[in-house]
């Protein structure tokens, strides 16, 4: 079986994802790296369950499409009024919770 | 016999009634019901009391004299042992002394020589294990025998009249609740005092009423010489009590017991050996009964203690607790009798005491102008009477006038109370006058009991006098002849005074001011009742003599056959005198005189009027009474005065040399100590802890600080690097 395979690319992705959620200044990047972490979670999840012959593991990413759906829509929603307000989009400008 | 034996019903219901009232008496029942309560329970009591007094009689009739009839439910073993012993012995000296004396003196009682003389045996019930002291057990319980009965009926009648009385009399008061749970306390504690087994048990009963008699004095305490004189009662009360301890004291060194009933039974074994210890004993004891019966000298408290309310006066300080001393003389008679010599001498110290007392508390009774106050002597005077008469060992007659006094004198204190009601609470005889059309009963009721005090034939109180005119003429082995002009002058002296009172109160014109009415029904009927008993009750101690023309001779002597203790009093030898017409004759006589130089005094208006201010000795003797002897004046003045003053400065030094510096040093130590603490513990210790953990919780929060950026990647970045740090760790563990 490719699980190896399979498992290997998550991880990649996973970490490409990290990346740029932590790296990027763009709102609108950070939120494509969080899809990024979220695709290969699903992969993992879909490779499991051809793994073990279970469906439950597709049954999951589907959700888990369904919910990052909501998710980015919020999330360009709040990057869309950020914008509105402050003019820019750069996610380490917003610093009001500084202690 | 089942009323006997379970004698102390009799004080327990007022006692729970004196509970009740107090705790519920205003919240419960109702301050202006409480009353019921108090008159319910005492009315019980009257009930019991009387079936007491009917199951002493049938056990006098049946003759149950046996030891075997007296051992009930819970006899201590040791006091059984002696009754049992005792009985035997008595048995012997009295049958010794019958065949002394009966043929010669006690002929004239005929049928009841044969109860007289063998004697009763009263009924002990001891509960044992009251509490027990260095190998001595205190025992609590009840003896009943017919002095006790006597008591019994005196008590419980008076208390239940006053009761009703005090309804209408107290109505209204601000202490109204008060006043009914004491007169509740009261009536147990008599009844306690009287049915007590043994001496300990009698001295809490008798202190019990005199705290009673306090708080009762001063009931209307707002005023101060209400508080003054209940202090005063209070505390001449205490140089008696005084003598009531040392008494006990030795009579118990004297005899290794409590018990009265052994006491009563040992006397006569131990007369011989110890006759100084009894000497002393009922020297001590005559404190007492000087103090609590208001003998001479310290009979200074009783006119003070009118300060009380009427039916208090009446009850506690007329016919009840003033004659607790004259009962414990009785009660333990043969004590007296053996330690003051009665039977043998011609004067002793009980008979001089109690015949000068009855003399100067009639000569008071002439200069007083408060009507309480002429009654006050009176009492004192009455009350001499009855330790005379113990004194010259007429011991029937003592209890036979106590037990007509009690109804006579409560009737007059409470027709005195009836008519300061009237006239608008005075007692001041000045503001009195006319009062006989404005108020019938108490004026009819007032006179009737005047009539029984004087010694007026056939009244109560004739039959009474004549027999302790009687008891001091034939005395025991010598005659009593200064106790007998004592005796007569004073019944010459009583008719007097009593008279006056009712020319001022009732005669003459009004002088007062407002119109006086009548009382009230719950105030005249209990009036109408002891006047009754004033007529009446001398028919219970009638001699023989005067019945035998009716055919009712065995009604003669009932007061002697049922009420004498003579197991214990034939077993010292006490003797009763023939009865004598001549002295009957000359006691009425007496009487009547009296009756008549004041009628002439005052009605008729001859005389020597206006004596006292002519006549410069009548005027010092005046002021000499009305100063009453000087005695107050000596007793506070001087002997309170001379003592006063060395112990106030002996006080003062300690205060300021001993007292103060011991303040002033635990003080200043208090101060330092204060100041150590709130150095070093306080500022220190405790506020500098908190201080460190405050600025610990500063430092930490400043050190923290720098990790809030408040950019959202650098928290993930935080919540990456831990979650992968975790994960290594994990993997490694695991």
């Amino acid at each position: 079986m490719l699980l190896n395979q399979f498992l290997l690319l998550g991880a990649v992705l996973f970490s490409v994802g990290v990346y740029g959620v932590l790296a990027r200044r763009n709102g609108v990047m950070v939120l494509m790296s969080i899809e990024l972490m979220l695709n290969a979670v699903n992969l993992n999840l879909v490779a499991f369950g051809v793994q073990h012959n279970v469906v439950s593991g597709q049954v999951f990413a589907l959700f888990i499409i369904a919910v990052a759906a909501a998710e980015v829509g919020v999330g360009l929603a709040i990057v869309l009024l950020l914008y509105r307000n402050r003019k820019s989009i750069a996610v380490d400008e917003f610093d009001l919770m500084k202690g | 016999m089942w009323m006997l034996e379970n004698a102390f019903l009799i004080p327990l219901i007022p006692a729970i009634s004196f509970v009740v009232i107090l705790l519920f008496g205003r919240s419960v029942i109702g301050a202006d019901r409480v009353h019921r309560v108090g008159i319910a329970a005492v009315g019980i009591v009257w009930v019991l009391s009387m079936i007491a007094a009917a199951a002493w009689i049938v056990r006098v009739e049946d003759g149950t004299a046996g030891p075997d009839d007296t051992d009930s439910h819970a006899l201590v073993g040791v006091s059984e042992g002696y009754a049992a012993a005792g009985a035997m012995s008595g048995g012997e000296n009295l049958a010794a002394e019958d065949d002394g004396h009966g043929v010669v003196e006690d002929d004239g009682h005929g049928a009841d020589d044969g109860h007289g003389s063998t004697g009763t045996e009263p009924v002990i019930s001891t509960f044992s294990g009251w509490w027990s002291n260095a190998g001595v057990d205190f025992t609590v319980g009840t003896l009943v025998d017919g002095t006790t009965v006597l008591l019994l009926i005196v008590v419980t009648s008076i208390s239940l009249l006053v009761h009703v009385y005090s309804s209408e009399y107290v109505k209204g008061d601000r202490r109204f609740v008060h006043y009914y749970a004491f007169l509740s306390l009261f009536t147990a504690a008599m009844l306690l005092f009287v049915m007590a087994q043994n001496l300990v048990q009698m001295i809490v009963g008798w202190e019990l009423v005199g705290v009673c008699s306090f708080v009762l004095i001063g009931h209307w305490w707002e005023e101060r010489p209400n508080t003054d004189a209940s202090l005063k009662a209070f505390l001449t009360n205490r140089v008696g009590d005084i003598g009531l301890i040392i008494g006990v004291i030795i009579l118990y060194g004297t005899f290794k017991t409590f018990d009265i009933d052994t006491i009563n039974r040992m006397v006569p074994e131990k007369a011989g050996t110890e006759h100084f210890a009894l000497l002393i004993a009922a020297i001590a004891l005559m404190a007492a009964v000087a103090s609590k019966s208001g003998q001479f000298p310290l009979h200074t408290w009783l006119p003070d203690a009118m300060a009380g309310p009427t039916p208090v006066s009446a009850l506690i300080h007329a016919a009840t607790m003033v004659v607790a001393g004259v009962y414990m003389i009785a009660r333990l008679y043969p004590v007296f009798y053996e330690g003051l010599s009665i039977g043998s001498s011609s004067i002793n110290l009980m008979a001089f005491i109690g015949g000068f007392t009855a003399l100067i508390g009639a000569g008071l009774a002439f200069a007083q102008w408060d009507i309480k106050k002429v009654l006050a002597y009176s009492t004192v005077s009455q009350l001499g009477y009855m330790v005379m008469a113990l004194g010259v060992g007429a011991w029937t007659a003592a209890m036979f006038h106590l037990f007509t006094h009690a109804f006579f004198k409560a009737c007059l204190f409470l027709g005195a109370g009836s008519v300061s009601h009237a006239a608008h609470h005075t007692f001041d005889m000045r503001e009195m006058g006319g009062l006989r059309k404005h108020m019938p009963h108490t004026y009819k009721t007032f006179v009737i009991a005047t009539l029984a005090l004087a010694g007026v034939f056939p009244f109560a109180g004739f039959w009474s006098k004549d027999e302790i005119l009687l008891g001091a003429l034939a005395g025991q082995q010598r005659a009593y002849p200064l106790m007998l002009i004592f005796g007569c002058v004073v019944a010459l002296m009583t008719a007097a005074y009593m008279t006056r009172v009712i020319w001022y109160t009732f005669w003459g014109e009004y002088r007062g001011h407002g119109h006086p009415h009548e009382s009230p029904k719950m105030m005249t009927v209990p009036l109408w009742i002891l006047a009754g008993m004033a007529v009446v009750a001398g028919v219970f101690n009638l001699p023989a003599g005067v019945l035998s023309p009716i055919g009712l001779e065995g009604f003669a002597h009932r007061v002697q056959t049922y009420a004498e203790p003579s197991i214990y009093l034939n077993a010292v030898g006490l003797s009763h005198p023939d009865p004598s017409l001549i002295l009957a004759l000359v006691g009425l006589a007496l009487a009547l005189a009296g009756i008549a130089i004041t009628f002439l005094y005052y009605w008729r208006n001859s005389g020597p009027h206006g004596l006292t201010e002519r006549n410069r000795y009548a005027k010092a003797g005046y002021t000499f009474l009305e100063n009453k002897y000087y005695l107050d004046r000596l007793y506070t003045d001087i002997i309170v005065g001379s003592i006063k003053a060395p112990i106030a400065r002996a006080a003062n030094w300690v205060n300021q040399n001993v007292i103060d510096k011991v303040v002033d040093t635990a003080g200043e130590t208090a101060r330092d100590s204060g100041r150590w603490v709130y150095r070093w513990i306080d500022q220190g210790t405790i506020d500098g802890g908190v201080n460190a953990i405050a600025s610990g919780a500063d430092a930490g929060g400043q050190g923290l600080r720098g990790m809030q950026t408040g950019k959202v990647q650098n928290y993930g970045s935080l919540l990456f690097g831990t979650a992968a740090v975790a994960a290594i760790v994990f993997v490694i563990v695991l």
